[in-house]
């Protein structure tokens, strides 16, 4: 081999065996890259004990209830369901039916304090006369809105 | 086939490139001129406000283009980086050189409006989520890269290095595009993708897409302007700079 083939060779073989072990630390460090666990994940346990984690998922339709300061709403990710208790200011993207992260500690009384309340919005942009039209041939077809379920609903557990 | 090797090959000498990019500078910021005003016109007249985010969701005419040149030109910096470590050549290890600053600003840039973005959108300024973390150390890359040669006098063995460097850091770009897919993420899921109808509205899309179109001739602009400062810096002891520069 010529000197600039081994080179060539050489950046190749060490990109390559560079891909793999990043491949193999990505894959052992999985579950501490994830941001939230879902709600099913936490109805089998596989929530953090004892210290404070994040939830993530959709906020119940018609579940989010104001007591003064204090927001009750139910996180779920149509599977399960979490009861949520937080006081504080929601972000504004924080709607019923819509994506969201808490963070927080599980009560033993099952409830889920949280002190922080992220909005997650989904990745579809369009104007509100389409949002709208949307909306309208959902509610004619009246077919549960899987759709809107961001993609966490599908990520293994 | 064995004459156009040659041609090719002419312009890996910094003599023959340095006037070709002088000739070509015009021309790239002309087009990031034209696609700049066409797309900032179609993002902020023409596009329509979001159902969701209301006005607020414009900050994406700037965010993606940058994001994506953060990426792109990470990707084309390494190709340069290792051709030069391949071959020998001496304009590859300037070529990555003179990117890397507007590498590192478009990825600044990203970080920044998202930051923005996020503080009203999500509530939060900044999460440490696969994303935003994986962008970060795109960043500082950039400024690794920059630092490492900017340390070693010898501006081939300052080549060398950062092109090791440069190389190794590529593995982070895959990192980055798939994460809001591997991973539980707060940052949406990418709108565009390869292989389904890109989730947006028309208008918004083509505004997005000239904004990166600007990015992208402004990007290749500034970097043969640098390019061309570098190859006067490190010939400087030649005949032709000597004539260039008079």
């Amino acid at each position: 081999m010529k000197p600039r083939q081994k080179r060539i060779a050489l950046i190749v073989g060490g990109l390559a065996s560079l891909a793999i072990a990043a491949g193999l630390a990505l894959n052992a460090l999985d579950s501490n890259i994830a941001l939230y666990v879902t709600p099913s994940e936490v109805a089998a346990g596989k929530a953090p004990q004892g210290k404070a984690f994040r939830i993530g998922g959709l906020v119940k339709e018609g579940s989010v209830k104001r007591q003064d300061m204090t927001v009750r709403f139910v996180m779920t990710d149509m599977a399960k369901d979490i009861p949520v208790a937080y006081t504080g200011i929601l972000p504004d993207l924080f709607r019923d039916g819509k994506g969201a992260v808490v963070q927080g500690r599980l009560g033993s009384d099952g409830i889920f304090t949280a002190t922080e309340v992220l909005a997650k919005h989904d990745e579809n942009y369009m104007p509100p006369e389409a949002a709208a039209a949307l909306k309208q041939a959902q509610q004619t077809q009246s077919a549960p809105d899987a759709k809107q379920a961001p993609n966490q609903v599908e990520k293994k557990p | 086939m064995r004459q156009s090797i040659i041609q090719w090959f002419r312009f890996a000498s910094p003599q023959s490139f340095y006037p070709l990019a002088g000739r070509m500078i015009p021309w790239f910021w002309a087009a990031a001129a034209v696609f700049g005003i066409a797309g900032l016109w179609l993002s902020f007249f023409v596009a329509p406000t979001d159902a969701q985010q209301g006005e607020g969701y414009r900050i994406i005419f700037v965010h993606v283009p940058a994001s994506w040149m953060s990426m792109f030109i990470y990707l084309v910096m390494a190709f340069w980086a290792g051709l030069g470590l391949a071959l020998n050549t001496r304009v590859s290890g300037m070529m990555a050189q003179a990117l890397a600053p507007t590498g590192a600003l478009m990825a600044a840039l990203s970080l920044w409006t998202g930051a923005l973005w996020g503080k009203p959108m999500w509530g939060a300024w900044w999460v440490w989520d696969a994303r935003l973390t994986s962008e970060l150390i795109l960043f500082f890359l950039y400024l690794g890269f920059m630092a490492l040669q900017a340390a070693i006098d010898d501006p081939r063995r300052a080549d060398k290095a950062g092109a090791i460097l440069a190389l190794v850091g590529v593995i982070n770009i895959p990192i980055i595009y798939f994460s809001v897919k591997w991973w539980n993420t707060l940052h949406q899921g990418s709108t565009i993708n390869m292989n389904k109808a890109p989730s947006m509205a028309q208008t918004m899309l083509w505004g997005m897409l000239l904004m990166a179109l600007c990015f992208w001739m402004y990007s290749i602009a500034v970097a043969l302007m640098r390019v061309r400062a570098i190859i006067l810096e490190r010939e400087r002891h030649t005949e032709w700079v000597k004539h260039a520069v008079e």
